[in-house]
């Protein structure tokens, strides 16, 4: 006999951006449920490369990353613990004349988002950085992005959402949602919840729950590579990343380098992945030659997961095209780490005032789901 | 060996990868080349044995294609990732024999950091492979055969053993005598080893409660509690301490082998048939790589494994020997029953870790830490508990704490240790040199 | 310096002459890094996280307790590397990085 509960907003997928909504909503005065088919951030949310990065957006996340930013440097304290955030400045390194114009180029166009990025050749490089390899034609420095620990973001919203009185249900696999004349009913193995409101953000997940409520988008398991290293002495000071993509890499002060770069191996159901022997190798070599002082290392440990990506790499967040009352927010496309905060604000406001302080109009999912699509403009360069 | 000896004679050529640079594991572990000899009279009654097995490869000639330091960092679908000394290679196969062996099981304790801290087994291999002893003031810790076995091979050769103490009561030894006579010369070695220790002053104390090492920058005494809880200190400049084996099942793990929880050794281990078969059809299992077994086990476990992976390719196999060899095993596994319950995990030594006491010893991890998370940030699974609080992060991924971790979980989570799960690997199983990728 | 090994088995190898943080040392022909460092010494690395030194710990390429840097800045572990003539370690210094 399935348990039954009333709330008023189910959200399905307990990664950042589902957690923080779960917040944002309990602070609303919301009562909430979450379902996650495992344990709470540890799906894309706690494998990523843990950039805080709003440094090579598409322009149309810019506004969102420039809301979340902020929220960044408050976190520990709102979690209550810390999740090593910091803001060691996110360097983007050019290769090239071609690359370099690139990255100016770019650098115009944030500066209309009040995104401040400095834009060094290379004699300000190599003063500063004289760790760098050769090769390296200039760069693009956004001194207050950084990193985090990606590992203790998600479950730290989950204890939060848990402490203001959020059910989440952990293990617990949404196995139908279907709208009921007053709401949403939302099903797993042994458990029924009846609610007004329904959020899908369940990652790779979320594109079988949009099917659910007929909007069926081209969502498609990405599988990010990543790599780290034994403990070295400090000095990688930024974190970095190339013109174009391909290649990402940073230090922790613990010591370890984290790299990344290239997909892994994820199967048909998008449950199992694996870092490729290849992709990883591959990755070590593009890192050694941006930073060669990484020769003496020892890679420790590699490891996969499964992210889920639209074609045009941005997400989809915003209303349902079909049915009322239902948001989406998934579709990160590899790079939702620096968002999970502020898109769980954004689905709260949603929520709770019908509408959201940010622009969320490249995000609507009617550019897949309706029969002549909208064009987007083309989007500024993308990477990782 | 074993198994590359019987499938070479069956007439298929195995390629045999070994880590070290000469073949016997490390139970039968050889001196480096370099230093100019072979197996010592160290070996005891074993040298015989060691004999044996090193004599195998030399045997087997060009019918195995043995290749030593060769580093098998990752097993993905039909093929491993090699680190050799040109660099990375790749090997496909369409049959794969694991045959990983164990290291110590380990516990931490107050000052097992400290330098001059050693596993029993890290103990004896200083011994076997360099003819060098960890320190002139030995002190043994165990809760298995190796306790009496180092303790009688340090003291034969002349180093000052001051103590020699088993984590397990006497009494769960007299309980198993019936069942540890199905080996018998296996035990009447033990017995043997027992008796030699005792004629020269170094009888194991049996039933040990909390151990602590004392030291500031090494070892300089050994503090332990007896089994009515008379605490006792001696000076020492070395200990040798580990509670028992654990498999090295982490290629295993990468092929996809299921794992299933042993509940009266608290351990996991990759699920393995008598034969030598696993849950996925061309990876087969032998010796202390999937279950502890000791020595004698793993020499028929290699033999018999390689009998099924023969029947497997549909090949004719000699139905007398494979009869001969499940007879011995399944005597070999009523005395190995019996073995582990003469010898059962020392949970009493989990309640005793500190929380000021490193747990992970790569990444500095307390148990204090590690305690916290399972009670107050809901890391109620050990790769929870990893996640949040680094423990098994490290170079070792786990090998030297993960049990440990495992047991402090479930303590303070208040769940059972199976629920608590295991370490789930990913490739390289052990650290490669990012310059690989280069080469 | 005091030291934690000692010699049971004189091999009266031939002498291998190596370096510890530039100090001249020797060990013998077939002996792996950590008996020719731990012969003359008490450690072989500083732990990273804490004031403390460690000296390895299972002496069979399991607990990767025993990495040492060498001054060309390669590391090896100590316990399954046969010392080598010339072959300088660093135990208290950064080494390049």
């Amino acid at each position: 006999m399935s348990e039954q509960i009333k709330v008023d907003v189910t959200i399905v997928g307990g990664g950042i951006a589902g957690c923080a909504a779960a917040v944002a909503l309990r602070e609303a005065g919301m009562t909430v449920a979450l379902l996650d088919k495992g344990l709470c951030g540890a799906g894309a949310s706690g494998v990523n490369f843990g950039g805080v990065r709003q440094q090579g957006r598409d322009v149309a996340e810019l506004p969102l990353a420039r809301r979340a930013r902020p929220l960044w440097e408050r976190l520990n304290d709102r979690l209550g613990e810390d999740v090593e955030f910091h803001a060691s400045g996110h360097l983007k390194i050019a290769r090239s004349d071609t690359e370099m114009a690139e990255l100016e180029r770019y650098a115009a166009v944030a500066a209309e988002f009040g995104l401040h990025l400095q834009l060094l050749g290379t004699n300000a490089l190599r003063a500063e950085l004289p760790w760098l390899g050769e090769g390296v034609v200039g760069g693009s420095l956004c001194a207050e992005d950084g990193h985090a620990n990606p590992r203790l973001v998600g479950p730290a919203f989950a204890r939060l959402a848990r402490r203001l009185g959020a059910d989440l249900r952990e293990h617990t696999e949404a196995t139908s949602a279907a709208p009921t004349g007053t709401g949403f009913e939302t099903r797993s193995a042994e458990l029924a919840i009846d609610s007004r409101f329904l959020v899908n953000c369940a990652g790779v997940g979320a594109g079988r729950v949009a099917a659910w409520f007929g909007e069926d988008v081209p969502l498609t398991p990405q599988v990010p590579n990543m790599i780290v290293t034994e403990p070295l002495p400090f000095f990688i000071t930024r974190s970095i990343g190339v013109c174009g993509g391909g290649v990402y890499l940073r230090q922790i002060a613990r010591g370890n380098a984290i790299l990344g770069g290239g997909a892994g191996w994820g199967d048909a159901t998008a449950t199992r992945s694996r870092p490729l022997t290849e992709v990883s190798l591959a990755a070590m070599t593009k890192s050694l030659a941006i930073v060669p002082g990484l020769a003496g290392a020892h890679v420790i440990r590699t490891w996969a997961g499964i992210d889920g990506q639209m074609p045009d790499h941005i997400p989809v967040i915003g209303w349902s095209s079909t049915t009322p009352n239902l948001v989406h927010a998934f579709g990160f496309s590899g790079h939702g780490f620096q968002l999970g905060p502020v898109v769980g604000e954004i689905i709260a406001e949603l929520i709770v005032q019908g509408r959201s302080a940010s622009p969320l109009a490249p995000f609507a999912i009617e550019r897949f789901t309706t029969a002549s699509p909208v064009a987007r403009p083309i989007s500024v360069a993308i990477e990782e | 060996m074993r198994a590359a000896e019987a499938l070479a004679r069956a007439g298929l050529k195995p390629i045999l990868f070994d880590e070290a640079e000469r073949p016997g594991g490390q139970i039968y572990r050889q001196p480096p080349t370099a230093a100019g000899h072979t197996a010592s009279t160290i070996y005891g009654f074993e040298a015989r044995k060691a004999e044996a097995v090193h004599r195998v490869l030399h045997d087997c000639g060009d019918r195995v294609d043995y290749r030593p330091k060769t580093l098998v960092w990752n097993l993905f679908g039909r093929r491993l990732d090699l680190l050799t000394g040109d660099g990375h290679a790749t090997q496909s196969f369409d049959r794969l024999i694991l045959a990983t062996g164990a290291m110590d099981r380990t516990l931490p304790f107050a000052g097992w950091t400290l330098p001059g801290v050693f596993t029993l087994g890290g103990a004896q291999i200083a011994l076997k492979a360099q003819g060098v002893a960890i320190g002139r003031r030995v002190a043994f810790v165990g809760a298995g055969p190796l306790l009496p076995l180092v303790t009688h091979q340090y003291a034969k050769a002349g180093v000052e053993v001051v103590a020699a103490l088993d984590a397990t009561p006497f009494s769960a030894k007299v309980a198993q005598v019936r069942g540890l006579l199905a080996a018998p010369s296996t035990f009447a070695k033990g017995l043997w080893y027992t008796a030699r220790n005792r004629v020269r002053g170094v009888g194991i104390r049996n039933g040990v409660r909390a151990l602590r090492v004392e030291g500031g920058e090494r070892v300089e005494a050994l503090v332990w509690r007896d089994a009515s809880g008379t605490e006792h200190r001696v000076e020492c400049d070395a200990v040798g301490a580990s509670f028992g084996l654990r498999a090295e099942a982490q290629l295993a793990d990468l092929a996809g082998c299921r794992f299933a929880f042993a509940a009266e050794l608290r351990q996991w281990m990759p699920e393995r048939t008598p034969e030598g078969r696993s849950s996925i059809p061309e990876v087969y299992l032998a010796g202390d790589g999937a279950r502890i077994g000791g020595a004698d086990v793993a020499e028929l476990q290699g033999a018999r494994t390689a009998l099924a992976l023969l029947e497997d390719l549909g090949r004719g196999v000699d139905r007398g020997a494979v009869a001969r060899l499940d007879r011995a095993l399944a005597r070999q596994a009523r005395f190995r029953h019996a073995l582990d319950a003469a010898y059962p995990f020392p949970r009493h030594l989990v309640d005793a870790i500190g929380d000021a006491e490193i747990v992970c010893r790569c990444e500095g991890i307390t148990a204090g830490t590690l305690r916290q998370a399972a009670r107050d940030r809901e890391a109620g699974e050990v790769n929870r508990a990893k996640a949040l609080t680094r423990v098994g992060m490290g170079r070792c991924q786990g090998r030297v704490c993960g049990e440990a971790a495992a047991e402090l979980v479930a303590q303070a989570s208040g769940r059972e240790l199976e629920r608590v799960g295991r370490l789930r690997g990913q490739p390289p199983v052990k650290p490669i040199p990012i310059v690989v990728a280069a080469q | 310096m005091a030291a934690l090994f000692h010699r049971l088995v004189d091999r009266r190898g031939e002498p291998v002459p190596f370096t510890i943080d530039g100090e001249p040392a020797s060990a013998q022909r077939g002996d792996l890094l950590i008996t020719a460092l731990l012969l003359q010494r008490t450690t072989l690395r500083r732990f990273e996280f804490g004031p403390a030194h460690r000296a390895g710990f299972c002496l069979m390429a399991a607990c990767q307790d025993c990495w040492v840097l060498l001054a060309d800045g390669r590391r090896v572990r100590a316990c399954s590397t046969v010392v080598e003539p010339g072959m300088a370690v660093l135990v208290e210094g950064d080494g390049p990085g």
